[in-house]
């Protein structure tokens, strides 16, 4: 490319970054799209950069330079004469002035480190209670995500319905799904479960066993329920038994009953430990 | 006439002239691959301006609000006001949906190029001595990006994205004997809590960016100190640098990167969607987005919990969780080897010198061995979080696919491995300048001798993380051979890049 015509280029390229530009302030003021917005502002900077990497290549001065490196490394006396300045007076040091240092330097870490409990809330548990129960009482009614009570028949079979407790519609560790079995999958229900099962209606916690992710997809003709975080699967008639994927633990089953009104309570907390694994006595 | 006058006016009162001038002297190797951490800075730049546009309209609160934006779908809704002020910076806030997109976009593209990056520097043999410094400098770096990215998506307090702190609450817990505390500590409570999202803002605007920023700063000065490398050729030992000079021509071309950068970022802000939380919807409790999937420098981590087998052993009476191992002590492990690549290369090649000529990746056939390797697990961790929709897009069970990846993320790097490995020394063993011109008989000798080395790659049957640890021992094979190689002798006579 000859001299001129790299100027040529150049210049092209500026002025086009100046055409853009004024575009983009011209969309700017009449509320254009984003896509016009991004687009034009975006070729504004494409456009300067073509130009600058041109005249860069072609208009300045190039060739091979060469930079002699000289060594960083000083000789060793320069090195030592630096260690002997810092240790300039701390020979005489006494023991007991250093080692009480280091004490109240501990103390001091310490005493900056146990503050950091103030970064759990005033307003919340520790993590050792907080972890280890829901606000599911006995008796507390069952209640949807809208707000509505759960009477027994109003759960359709084949459908999840998600629901909290009575009051409790933010509560995350208290979520639970709510599954009608038909009747010929009743019988197929093993004991344990069948027990806290209430005319065929199951409930489970909401969150996978393995990262706490809402077990979201109920799948009626397996009877499984499917996390979409990590793919685990749960056998619905076995008791939420895991039967793929990386869980280990059963979703733990929240026993069902119905109050005199004819809804749908839980009649205590869910069996076993809600969400993912902790660390805590097997 | 001005910059002379204006020049001498500070220089009177600052005696800067001298060092600006050797400054603007400084000479940058003339390869492209020196520009990948520049595309990084940029980035960074480019993520801290825009990051200041969204802070001025952005509401770090999880308090309840009714938002009355003009998204329709939305309008009406009681959300989080975080999820409120994102979407009507997005939608009402003039050239918000740009900004923002945008540095969505640059946040993919920093963490990217910090990748290749640290590609560039390992398989061109850059972190040896006296570069280790640097390296773990870079390393702290990329660390830095990928904490700061998922802080940064995780604040608009959207369906996908509390998914993911979901997750990593898991994560906290699975900690053994602290977990428990470190995730409400970290979250202020039990997962959901109020105070997660103004947190994590903290975070992800201040506490990591100021940390990126002073990492960065002791990362060019470092540099500057050192010098750069450069490739061997013609005239380049190690004793100098051969190059363009910063003034005028790489400063020019370099600011050219940078309007490039940001025209990248700005017309995929522009032009392609990029995390549409309305699509999502705002995060509530015992809700997840089906399918759910993080960024894609936290989706590695995403795929190895996917692929974990069901496990969770009992040690001293405690239950370990399924979560620890995937995503604790593989991202754990992960940074540990990176941190000390540069110690346990030494340990295996017992090469201590100062480097200032880069390596050609073919003259250490071992390294290349376990970065392809390390680069296929990854990759393969990477797919696998996505097999949900692979399954969804071929018809294949999703379990299938699981196990079919539990064993080829184990086997396939051995496999890369092997291969990267024997083709790097026939390249180094040959006069051919590029894979393609690799004869038969280049691949049959380093085929040969590959079988008199004891050790080799293909032989690694260990699992995890050990194609890396396993296949760097096939380096001690021909280490004597390298060592005389990479001589400034040998150097000199090789080919111009």
């Amino acid at each position: 490319m000859t001299r001129r015509s790299a100027e040529a280029w150049v210049a092209a390229a500026f002025l086009g970054a100046t055409a853009t530009a004024v575009g983009f302030i011209a969309a700017y003021v009449v509320d254009a799209s984003p896509q016009a917005l991004g687009g034009l502002l975006g070729a504004t900077c494409a456009l300067l950069a073509l130009g600058l990497v041109i005249w860069s290549h072609t208009l300045l001065p190039h060739g091979t330079y060469v930079e002699e490196r000289s060594p960083v490394q000083p000789p060793e006396e320069t090195q030592d004469a630096l260690v002997d300045t810092m240790a300039r007076g701390s020979g005489g040091t006494p023991a007991l002035v250093r080692r009480t240092l280091v004490l109240a330097g501990l103390g001091l870490g310490a005493a900056l480190v146990v503050p950091l409990r103030s970064l759990l809330l005033p307003s919340s548990e520790p993590p050792g209670e907080a972890l280890r129960h829901s606000p599911w009482q006995p008796g507390a009614r069952l209640m949807t995500r809208a707000g509505d009570l759960v009477r027994s028949e109003e759960v359709v079979p084949g459908t999840e319905l998600t629901v909290f407790p009575e009051g409790e519609l933010r509560a995350d560790d208290a979520t639970a799904v709510v599954i009608r079995l038909p009747d010929e999958d009743v019988r197929l229900l093993d004991e344990a479960t069948a027990a806290l099962a209430v005319g065929g209606i199951v409930a489970f916690s909401k969150l996978c066993t393995h990262a706490g992710c809402p077990v979201g997809l109920y799948e009626q003709t397996t009877r499984q329920l499917f996390c979409p975080c990590h793919q685990s699967v749960f056998d619905v008639l076995r008791g939420a038994e895991p039967t793929a994927g990386p869980a280990v633990r059963p979703l733990p089953q929240l026993p069902l009953g119905v109050d005199d009104a004819g809804y749908l309570v839980a009649r205590g907390e869910f069996r076993g430990q809600v969400g993912p694994s902790f660390w805590r006595p097997a | 006439m001005i910059t002379r006058w204006a020049v001498k006016r500070t220089d009177d009162r600052l005696g800067f002239s001298r060092t600006a001038r050797s400054g603007l002297n400084k000479v940058f190797p003339d390869h492209w691959s020196f520009m990948i951490g520049e595309i990084a800075l940029y980035s960074f730049l480019y993520l801290v301006l825009s990051g200041v546009f969204l802070s001025l309209f952005f509401d770090a609160s999880t308090a309840r609000t009714v938002y009355e934006g003009s998204y329709d779908a939305v309008r009406g809704s009681e959300v989080s006001a975080a999820f409120a002020s994102t979407l009507e910076l997005s939608y009402d806030v003039r050239m918000g949906l740009v900004v923002r997109q945008s540095h969505h976009w640059a946040a993919l593209l920093f963490v990217g190029a910090i990748l290749v990056h640290l590609c560039r520097i390992f398989f061109t043999g850059a972190f040896r001595r006296p570069r280790g410094i640097n390296w773990a400098v870079g390393v702290t770096l990329l660390l830095l990006a990928i904490v700061n990215g998922f802080a940064g998506y995780s604040l608009p307090d959207d369906l996908l994205s509390g998914t993911g702190l979901r997750v990593a609450n898991a994560v906290l817990l699975s900690i053994p004997v602290v977990g428990g505390w470190l995730s409400f500590l970290v979250f202020g409570g039990e997962f959901p809590a109020e105070a997660m999202i103004p947190r994590l803002y903290v975070v992800h605007i201040l506490i990591v960016p100021a940390l990126i920023a002073a990492l960065i700063t002791a990362h060019m000065v470092i540099l500057i100190r050192q010098k750069h490398t450069h490739f061997p050729g013609p005239g380049r030992t190690d004793t100098n640098v051969v190059g363009s000079r910063l003034w005028p021509s790489y400063a020019v071309r370099s600011v050219g990167l940078l309007f490039f950068v940001v025209a990248a970022a700005l017309t995929l802000g522009g032009l392609v969607q990029i995390n549409p939380i309305w699509y999502w919807g705002p995060f509530e409790p015992g809700s997840a987005t089906a399918p759910a999937q993080p960024d894609w420098y936290v989706g590695w981590l995403d795929g190895a919990l996917r692929l974990m087998p069901p496990w969770e052993p009992v040690a001293f009476g405690y239950r370990l969780s399924s979560v620890f191992l995937p995503a604790v002590v593989l991202p754990g492990l992960t940074f540990l080897v990176l941190y000390l690549w540069p110690v346990l290369e030494r340990l295996v090649t017992g090469d201590r010198r100062a480097h200032q000529v880069l390596q050609r990746p073919r003259e250490r056939p071992g390294r290349v061995a376990v970065g392809v390797a390390a680069l296929t697990f990854y990759g393969l961790l990477l797919t696998a979080f996505s097999l949900d929709i692979v399954s969804q897009y071929t018809g294949i069970a999703v379990f299938a696919l699981v196990y079919f990846f539990r064993v080829t993320v184990l086997v396939l790097p051995l496999l890369t491995g092997a291969i990267a490995f024997v083709l790097a020394r026939a390249l180094r063993d040959s006069d051919a300048e590029g894979l393609l011109a690799l004869t038969g008989s280049d691949l049959r000798r380093s085929l040969r001798r590959h079988r008199e080395v004891p050790g080799e790659p293909s032989d690694a049957e260990d699992t995890e993380r050990r194609p890396a640890t396993e296949t760097e021992h096939a380096a001690t094979g021909p280490v004597g051979r390298d060592e005389e190689e990479s001589e400034p002798v040998r150097v000199e006579a090789g080919p111009v890049p």
